[in-house]
């Protein structure tokens, strides 16, 4: 028998930390054109004169694939407003690592594309905030934004790179799914990666603005699964759904420090990019560490690592093993202790509540968006727990 | 748009799309075929045939070869090998040209 299905690599390789990571996601800056009320950057974001220079990334670049690391996902904030972004590209490149580009699109020229392609990178990821210029443009806060992203989608192609759009999807674009899917066609994507909003940092603040309603996450599944049967081998559709409607919760960044590993602009490293909301924990930094020692034995890493930490009612569930009890950010986000059960999961004593808290947003009249942009020049906001408690942003 | 795909079949050219890069891991040890978002561990036959697919040739020259090498019935490298590759097709990792456009050596 052929055995293609993703797989756990060789057992030979256990640890007592477990298994190398596969992936690293490098917010190479929180500095963004776009001000899209569904980005999952912390509150507090990062300032540019903190950010890692080119030498300090390609150290770190050098010690993940040291380490095990495969993929290497260059992410913001927008990652093309770094000068020296092709100089990464190369190196990573160098290193064998797949380099992957997450990016809004509305700063790269086709000239730097090439430029890009040529340094090695593998693939772009780029994102579409609505299927037309009104809601696209309005989302991202960016007059002139999805003229432009369809532009550079059409230039993708002619440079033969491979393409991902990504749509976040939520109760002001919704509507327009079966457009976006339309749109990814028309780019000659491969893939679309169709992601309900996750609702940390911005998101979170932006809750009521963007929570859909069970009829819309309804005809959304039902429209993914319809363009799967209908673009099989041409158009891959991935879909990630919200949690609030769900009665399990997603296995989080595939388990804490897993999988994969983030580092922030200045070099914080952490197991998942809202992992700085769980303020008890400290997480060390590259100047500080090399990668693999943060990854095998520094505290943060090895506070949710695997299942021993957890409490009831995970300690006892048989889909522990499959979901690592959900996400770590949401639990403290909601329930103010990180270590309990993601209320996502049905067995959560404040999952009714989270029930509640989305039919309940998503019922009312959305109020405006607070667009995400350095603290110093957005309005003072508060970010919402579940019914009944909402806590005021420290 | 672009036309319709090409099935993967003996006639057709197939090899991996664009994007999907098989690699030696040399931390796991292993093979590793590497997409968008995705790492897959191919079992050894899976990238001895994956290894063969360099665009030269169709499909049905891959498996004839292979018969040949391994002196083994043509029919079970031909139906395992296909099967293989629908299951990657389905996932959007293979590039499938039928052969009046893929300037294939028969």
């Amino acid at each position: 028998m052929l055995d293609i299905e993703p797989a756990a690599p060789p057992s030979t390789l256990k640890e007592p930390w477990g298994e190398p990571p596969m992936g690293m996601l490098a917010e190479l800056t929180h500095r963004c054109p776009l001000q899209c009320p569904y980005c999952s950057n912390p509150v507090e974001l990062e300032r540019v004169a903190g950010e890692l220079d080119a030498a300090a990334w390609k150290r770190v670049f050098a010690e993940a694939v040291e380490l095990g690391v495969l993929q290497l996902h260059l992410s913001g904030g927008e990652p093309t407003v770094r000068k020296d972004l092709e100089d990464l590209v190369g190196e990573a490149s160098r290193l064998g690592l797949y380099t992957n580009l997450i990016t809004s699109g509305v700063l790269l020229s086709e000239a730097r594309l090439l430029d890009l392609k040529r340094a090695g990178l593998d693939h772009i990821q780029l994102s579409l905030q609505g299927a037309t210029a009104l809601t696209g443009d309005r989302i991202g806060h960016y007059k002139g934004g999805h003229a432009k992203k369809l532009e550079l989608a059409k230039a993708i192609g002619r440079a033969g790179l491979p393409l991902t759009i990504n749509a976040v999807v939520h109760r002001q674009n919704l509507d327009e799914l079966e457009g976006l899917i339309d749109l990814a066609l028309a780019c000659d994507a491969h893939r679309i990666e169709v992601a309900h909003v996750q609702y940390y940092g911005w998101a979170l603040a932006n809750r009521a603005a963007l929570m859909p309603t069970r009829a819309q996450l309804e005809r959304a599944t039902a429209i993914v699964d319809d363009a799967r049967v209908r673009h099989a081998g041409r158009l891959m559709v991935d879909y990630v759904i919200p949690d609030y409607y769900a009665k399990r919760p997603k296995p989080c960044m595939g388990g804490w420090a897993r999988t994969v590993l983030n580092v922030t602009p200045s070099g914080a490293v952490l197991p998942c990019h809202a992992a700085q909301s769980i303020k008890s924990l400290t997480f060390p930094n590259v100047q500080d560490h090399d990668l693999a020692w943060i990854w095998q034995s520094s505290e943060p890493f090895q506070r949710f690592r695997g299942t021993d930490w957890m409490p009831e009612p995970c300690r006892s569930c048989s889909f522990k093993e499959q979901d690592f009890g959900g996400c770590r950010c949401q639990a403290m986000a909601l329930t103010g202790d990180a270590a309990n059960t993601d209320p996502a999961c049905e067995f959560s004593p404040f999952h009714d509540l989270l029930r509640l808290t989305a039919e309940d947003e998503a019922a009312s009249e959305p109020p405006a968006f607070t667009y995400r942009r350095p603290l110093a020049n957005a309005p003072a906001m508060g970010t919402p727990g579940l019914v009944g408690a909402t806590k005021g942003m420290s | 748009m672009s036309a319709a795909r090409t099935p993967v079949c003996e006639d057709a050219i197939v090899r991996l799309a664009p994007y999907a890069r098989l690699k030696e891991d040399k931390i796991r040890q292993c093979m590793v075929l590497l997409a968008p978002e995705r790492v897959l561990f191919p079992c050894p036959t899976t990238v001895m045939i994956l290894e063969r697919l360099d665009g030269s040739c169709t499909l049905r020259a891959v498996v004839d070869r292979m018969a040949d090498e391994f002196e083994a019935p043509r029919e079970v490298i031909a139906a395992d090998t296909l099967r293989m590759l629908a299951d990657l097709d389905r996932q959007a990792l293979l590039d499938v040209q039928p052969v009046e456009t893929g300037h294939a050596r028969h």
